[in-house]
């Protein structure tokens, strides 16, 4: 079965999706994530959706599922690069993704991350 | 359709004597706008007409204005209708055009009889008929006015809704005018192309001059402020008027994930301030 490659970057996983998300596509990323995030203790996952054109209320669940499972594994999750078309749909579907960090593309996903993660270690000392 | 093609005929037999009596009667009356419309243009028009209406009854026009015999006369008609829909007539003016015509066909009747020609009595036909390319011009009217205004509501939709870049990576929305759902549709999508385009993260919807804010307007804005969050950018929402702000508060709106200020410069300070830039007077 096709999979979606999850990339490591340092304390980071890097999740690009490239081709059309279909169901089951979500949920085994969904399960590879959760397995990948425990296995290299990462902080922080930045999911680059840019490429992204359909969205239905079952995906933009999963992206909101994979943010959750990732919090309670004490990462961060960001995700870069949604297009308008994506965003417009996601609203009037009625699945705003809270709780979900955004960025407009990659870059600043990252500062974004790494932001957050200095944070947290501000909040940790104190 | 002998009567139509009789009374085809007794125009033809007059029609530069009827042309002229017509032409004494519109000069007179008081609904000619001679401000817009020239006595040669009129009478230019008044000549078309008659002959494009003396040749559809000859050719024996049925009573059905929609009938092929009747598309030259319409032709006529709708050019008139249209140019004075444009030229600032109103609808009364318009349409007198055709039933002034009246006036004079039926002292062409009276005197045909008065001369003994008593064969036919078309009164009742030729009126029927003028009715009918009257209501006809007022009807074209109309559909001309309505045709200018809806190009003038979508140049308004259009021009309403200016994305601007304030300063890089700051994108603004001055909303001027009601919100209803169709341009909130349009202010979205332009706001979400220019973040895009602009790589802006921080946008500002000012709504000053936005003059009531309701459930549904609140509703449409919170959703924009989330489709620019779900791609990156963060929404302000500024020019938020005392009143309005009661209004929010009254209609239990929750406005409390959305950064709101009260005037356009709060909201600039705060982009620029949100980007690391300082803003202070120049030394000296």
């Amino acid at each position: 079965m096709q999979r979606i490659p999850i990339l490591r970057m340092g304390r980071f996983l890097l999740v690009t999706i490239q081709v059309d998300m279909h169901d089951r596509l979500a949920l085994a990323l969904q399960d590879d994530l959760a397995q990948a995030i425990v296995r290299h203790r990462a902080r922080g996952v930045l999911i680059d959706i840019s490429a992204l054109e359909i969205v239905d209320s079952f995906i933009g669940r999963v992206i909101g599922d994979i943010a959750g499972i990732s919090r309670v594994l004490d990462a961060r999750t960001v995700v870069v690069g949604m297009r308008p078309a994506v965003a417009i749909t996601l609203v009037e579907l009625g699945v705003p993704l809270p709780g979900v960090t955004t960025a407009l593309d990659t870059e600043r996903g990252m500062r974004a991350l790494e932001r957050a993660l200095a944070e947290d270690a501000g909040a940790d000392l104190a | 359709m002998a009567e139509m093609a009789d009374l085809g005929s007794l125009i033809a037999g007059d029609e530069e004597a009827l042309l002229d009596d017509w032409m004494r009667e519109q000069l007179a009356a008081t609904t000619l706008r001679r401000d817009l419309i020239s006595e040669p243009d009129l009478r230019r028009q008044s000549a078309e007409f008659l002959r494009a209406l003396r040749e559809a009854l000859e050719r024996g026009a049925p009573d059905d204005l929609s009938d092929e015999a009747w598309s030259d006369t319409r032709g006529v008609l709708e050019e008139l209708s249209r140019e004075r829909a444009r030229l600032g007539f109103t609808p009364t003016q318009t349409a007198t055009f055709v039933f002034s015509l009246k006036q004079p066909l039926f002292a062409l009747f009276e005197r045909r009889r008065a001369a003994g020609d008593d064969a036919v009595d078309p009164l009742w036909q030729a009126t029927r008929v003028l009715d009918r390319l009257g209501l006809y011009t007022t009807e074209v009217f109309q559909r001309s006015r309505e045709e200018i205004i809806r190009r003038q509501q979508s140049e308004l939709l259009e021009l309403s809704t200016p994305v601007v870049q304030l300063w890089d990576g700051v994108v603004g929305v001055p909303l001027i005018g009601t919100l209803d759902s169709e341009r909130t549709q349009v202010v979205m999508e332009k706001l979400l192309e220019a973040i895009v385009d602009d790589e802006a993260s921080l946008a500002i919807i000012d709504i000053t001059g936005v003059p009531t804010v309701d459930t549904l307007v609140a509703q449409h804005l919170i959703k924009t402020v989330s489709a620019a969050r779900l791609m990156g950018a963060e929404c302000v929402i500024s020019g938020i008027r005392p009143q309005i702000a009661q209004t929010i508060v009254h209609l239990g709106i929750e406005l409390t994930d959305v950064t709101t200020k009260a005037t356009l410069a709060d909201a600039i300070r705060f982009a620029l301030r949100r980007l690391g830039h300082v803003v202070r007077p120049a030394e000296g």
